[in-house]
């Protein structure tokens, strides 16, 4: 049986937390502004934490087990980070104090923007988009400002490779962009030929996923930016799968005009159940001036020998697109990110992306047999493979993911790439061990063979979960979005 | 650590791949920008972390440190201790979005749970799981709007008593796109009736904040009335706070509310993660961006949860959604339902009316002080501007010298405001330091 | 998957049946099979309305996918079809008959030159698969 809605243990008269009484004498209050019923539940404590208790123990997460979700890099979320997130001075700041007050926090941030700019090769860094997707929209209205500043308002198309995320075409036509979608040759890179037929004096940009949404590092990947480059464009580069390239190579090295980070992902700051991420983003040299203001820099530079550090502050940069959230960005984020990064250095980054390398291309030497991979090919930090066979016609990927949950594990992520004909994209990541990752493959192996004799074990997948299958089109038609209004006080 | 292998697994899981060494993995990397040297700093165990971490976090003073009466859009609240148990649990802290609902019933719960929370709060019809905080929610309002009139409408209309934030990204989200924005030109002085002659039958959406940016309340049910006449959409950004003792915008009529969920258990942490609410009526729910959890059954028959209206969303409508906004704010979202479910129907109201009673005693002895005034009449929460004798930050430098963390300084955003200071009041200051407060300013209009 | 050789189709999986000098406009048996399990239509134009050629005239939404609908002609439209919003499975069922969408009084005959008959509409859709 399910945990009941919070509406369900509401008991009116039940008190849950009590303020002191105000100290102060009480203030005549206009009563043309006063709601008179507040339906919020009416529980105490325990029944609060069981509660929410109860539900989290209806998840999978990392921290319970493998979670193999392709282009999300489900990685180990280290501890550390979220006590360093919790100390007081920075959990208890106020983000409007003077800037004398929180030196420890732009330092902080200071440095992650340096250590940020190292590892993409770029001239500047923003910290504040909120998540990849607001990254990805601030390198697009970075791309437009800057050509509106040199005159050049006919570029207004963007290019997407047909490999790539599904926020990317969004994004471009949300910033008043003209998408145009780009094929991909039979190894899984950039057609180069229809590259070249969209490169005029309307480019404004292609958006490049590299590694790509197959796990494939574009063997053409200079040749592909010079030709953007050539014909007037710029390079924005989904910073999504940044995991495969931590002291690999720099993207700002190979070209790359613009890229946002996903915090979240590559540096290990926890998903949350879907949020909140960290989309900070990277520019090359001309880029710069146009960054969402603020950003944090050196107003005095310090002085080592009188052991005197620098005073750090917030600067608008001169042709700034203006702000793309509240305040700085999602500093506790920052803190956790800043930890991960301290505790590996730079040796541990690049360990960080070969171990994801590795641990990808082992998955797929271990199933590639069992299942059929389109673009074989050595994959970076994941892989896509299908999830069908001729000779099993009713099998489904969504068919393999469910039955893997009776195994114990995430399944992949499921029809994405659209590119694949049922795809499992698979991305292991650097932090699990052998152990693990062959459990997994042999429970792959196990569900291929169950596909072809006993399918009805995954059409009826799963068995093991809380909830079976759920009826999808009912939530869509019958939509119950909220418990009825007043329930929490029968 | 965080990395698993041993030298002999690495060995042998390159001998399955058929590679001699890691490197060998890289060949599509163009060889000359391969492996580049880094400078960055070595590593550090656990321990030494800890402590740098530490050194920089006693290198700020904190609210704890401080006595604050600074607000403007973050607050200073009492978190419960509950709510920071909840948000560790690994299972809620480390799931990704749930895609895979017979995994991920907990999260889905939690996001319904939420969703009803703040329906309630704001009586409203439906909230969504949550956008990134209050300026972003404001700005995914406008794209609501313009969805629903398919682009026929083209004038927005802002109060200039909107967080000058939001007003911003209201801007940098808009820029380049067939809309009109408006508004901000108006007296800042006047209430809401002012906009009013503004609307026309082009207009798309109005946009106010309750309390508005200055702390002030009004009610809004007339601006509604006269935008419903122009066939005309209102958004209002709240602070769901106040919603514990304040009339609520679903009372006025509004169309879609936003605000800046922050207060309600979420710690200041220098800006952010914080929440973005976002309800409206039933009826644009189809036009509204980001996620939403529904009830459904499952294949034994029991109640279950799923995300529904996905067609909406940017993967599937690509080019052709109304925004490309993926994540909510799972995790602040969740912070915010074990807030309101621990506090409740009592609790919320009890702090609500607590800031609006300190608020107001603050402002009483202030301006009791020779040179502070109120600058404006109208009714306020938990916010008030105070004309102030010196320079703002003249007063908040000799004010931190006494360990108080003076207001917001307005002239910053608002040049027609210089030498006042938007003061704010909660439940975590004391009378005592409200004192303490009210005798330092003494001292600076004695001076 | 059923053809139907009286109506005119286009390229994005509408139908058109042209009676007299009004033609009646949904989409195909093959566009609702993609589509599965269709949760709302909303026709967002109305009776009166001039639209072109390649306007939205409704959109289209499932479990899994949406869609817009695009106007195979110019015109003004007719009639709409306001039981569809609270029976839109009916598209799955019926989709050349109850489901029809809007109804339009064609303002350029030739512009039905530009849309395919049934043997060329099923060719392309074969061709798809």
């Amino acid at each position: 049986m399910l945990e009941p809605l919070l509406c369900d243990l509401s008991v009116p008269g039940r008190v849950g937390f009590r303020f002191p009484e105000p100290d102060v004498p009480l203030a005549e209050i206009p009563e043309n502004l006063v709601r008179q019923n507040l339906p919020l539940p009416e529980l105490y404590e325990v029944d609060v934490v069981r509660h929410f208790t109860r539900l989290s123990q209806l998840n999978h997460s990392i921290d319970t087990g493998f979670y193999p979700l392709g282009s999300c890099t489900m990685k180990y979320n280290p501890k550390l980070n979220e006590e360093t997130a919790r100390l007081p001075g920075f959990a208890h700041l106020h983000p409007m104090q003077p800037i004398e007050t929180v030196q420890g926090s732009l330092a902080l941030m200071y440095e992650l923007q340096e250590w940020l700019k190292e590892i993409g090769g770029f001239a500047g860094v923003t910290l504040q988009p909120a998540a990849g997707a607001q990254g990805e929209l601030t390198g697009i209205l970075l791309i437009r400002a800057y050509f509106e500043a040199r005159g050049e308002t006919q570029r207004v198309k963007i290019l997407v490779p047909d490999s790539a995320h599904g926020t990317n075409p969004a994004t471009s036509a949300m910033s008043g962009m003209h998408v145009i979608e780009l094929k991909s040759d039979d190894r899984g890179n950039v057609d180069l030929q229809a590259l070249k037929a969209e490169c005029d004096e309307t480019l404004a940009g292609l958006m490049l996923t590299n590694p790509n949404t197959l796990g494939l590092f574009d063997e053409n990947v200079e040749e592909v930016i010079r030709m953007v480059h050539e014909a007037g464009g710029l390079v924005y580069g989904d910073g999504a799968n940044m995991n495969a390239l931590l002291g690999i190579v720099r993207p700002g090295d190979l070209g790359f005009d613009v890229l946002h980070y996903n915090l979240h992902k590559t540096f290990s700051t926890p998903h949350g159940g879907g949020g909140p991420g960290s989309g900070p983003v990277g520019v090359a040299a001309h880029l710069v001036d146009f960054l969402p203001a603020p950003v944090v820099t050196i107003l005095e530079a310090g002085d080592e020998g009188m052991e005197l550090p620098p005073l750090y502050g917030l600067e608008s940069p001169p042709k700034s697109i203006g702000r793309v959230k509240s305040f700085h960005g999602h500093f506790g984020m920052m803190v956790r990110a800043y930890t991960y990064m301290r505790v590996y250095g730079k040796e541990g980054l690049r360990k960080v992306s070969e171990y994801a390398v590795l641990n990808a291309n082992y998955l797929l030497a271990r199933l590639r047999a069992h299942y059929h991979v389109p673009y074989d090919r050595v994959c970076m930090h994941e892989f896509v493979a299908e999830g069908r066979w001729p000779d099993a016609p009713d099998i489904h990927a969504l068919d393999i993911s469910k039955r893997l949950m009776d195994y114990g594990f995430h399944p992949p992520t499921n029809y994405f790439p659209l590119i694949v004909h049922e795809s499992l994209m698979i991305e292991p990541t650097e932090t699990e061990s052998k152990q693990v990752l062959d459990e997994f493959a042999e429970a792959m192996i196990k569900i291929a063979s169950e596909a072809h004799s006993e399918p009805e074990l995954l059409k009826n997948a799963p068995q093991i979960t809380p909830v079976g299958r759920l009826d999808e089109v009912k939530a869509a038609k019958e939509l119950v979005l909220c418990c009825a209004v007043g329930a929490y006080n029968r | 650590m965080y990395l698993p292998h041993t030298d002999a697994e690495r060995k042998a899981m390159l001998a399955t791949i058929g590679a001699e060494r890691l490197e060998d993995l890289f060949q599509d990397v163009p060889a000359k920008y391969r492996f580049p040297e880094l400078n960055l700093p070595q590593a550090l165990t656990e321990m030494e972390a800890m402590g740098e971490l530490q050194d920089l976090a006693w290198a700020n003073e904190s609210t704890h440190d401080l006595i604050c009466f600074l607000g403007a859009g973050a607050y200073n609240h009492y978190i419960p201790a509950a709510v920071d148990a909840i948000l560790r649990r690994g299972e809620f802290l480390t799931a990704y979005t749930p895609y895979q609902p017979e995994i991920s019933q907990g999260t889905l719960r939690a996001i319904f749970d939420y969703q009803s929370l703040i329906t309630s709060l704001t009586g409203m019809d439906v909230s969504n799981a949550s956008h990134y905080d209050g300026a972003t929610a404001a700005a995914e309002a406008i794209s609501l709007a313009y969805a629903n009139f398919r682009g026929k409408r083209t004038k927005v209309i802002l109060s200039p008593n909107l967080h000058p934030h939001y007003r911003q990204t209201i801007h940098t989200y808009n820029h380049g796109s067939p809309l009109e924005i408006t508004g901000e030109q108006l007296d800042i002085s006047a209430g809401p009736e002012a906009l009013i002659p503004m609307i026309d039958e082009n207009t798309a959406l109005v946009i106010v904040q309750y309390p508005d940016f200055f702390g002030r309340i009004y009610d809004y049910t007339a601006l509604v009335e006269a935008a419903h006449a122009m066939g005309a959409l209102v958004s209002i950004a709240v602070n769901p706070l106040a919603l514990g003792m304040l009339k609520t915008p679903g009372e006025f009529g509004a169309d879609i509310v936003t605000g800046e969920g922050q207060p309600l258990g979420i710690p200041l942490s220098f800006g952010g993660p914080y929440l973005g609410i976002f309800a409206t009526r039933l009826e644009y729910v189809r036009k509204m961006a980001g996620r939403l959890v529904g009830e459904t059954v499952d294949n034994r028959g029991q109640r279950a949860y799923v995300l529904t209206l996905t067609a909406r969303e940017q993967h599937i409508r690509r080019e052709k959604a109304t925004s490309n906004i993926c994540t909510n704010q799972g995790l602040i979202a969740l912070a915010s339902a074990v807030y309101l479910s621990l506090l409740g129907k009592y609790g919320l109201r009890q702090v609500s009316e607590i800031c609006y009673h300190k608020a107001h005693y603050a402002a009483q002895q202030i301006t009791k002080l020779k040179g502070f005034e109120l600058w404006n009449q109208a009714p306020f929460y938990h916010e008030f501007v105070v004309r102030c004798p010196e320079t703002v930050k003249d007063i908040n430098a000799y004010l931190l010298e006494y360990g108080i963390l003076g207001g917001y300084d307005l002239g910053q955003a608002y040049p027609q405001l210089e030498n006042h200071m938007l003061l704010t009041v909660t439940e975590m200051n004391s009378r005592e330091e409200i004192d303490l407060l009210v005798e330092t300013l003494a001292e600076v209009s004695n001076a | 998957m059923n053809f139907p050789t009286e109506l005119k189709y286009t390229q994005n999986d509408e139908w058109i049946r042209i009676e007299g000098n009004v033609g009646t406009v949904g989409i195909t048996d093959y566009a609702q099979d993609q589509l599965s399990d269709i949760v709302y239509v909303e026709i967002v134009v109305s009776e009166g309305e001039k639209v072109n050629q390649g306007d939205t005239c409704a959109t289209v939404e499932s479990v899994k996918a949406a869609a817009d609908v695009y106007m195979p002609v110019s015109g003004v439209i007719s009639a709409v079809n306001e039981e569809l919003a609270d029976t839109p499975e009916n598209i799955n069922s019926d989709p050349y008959g109850v489901a029809w969408m809007v109804k339009i009084e064609l303002s350029d005959t030739s512009e039905l030159d530009d849309l395919m008959d049934s043997g060329s509409y099923q060719q392309l859709v074969e061709s798809k698969d």
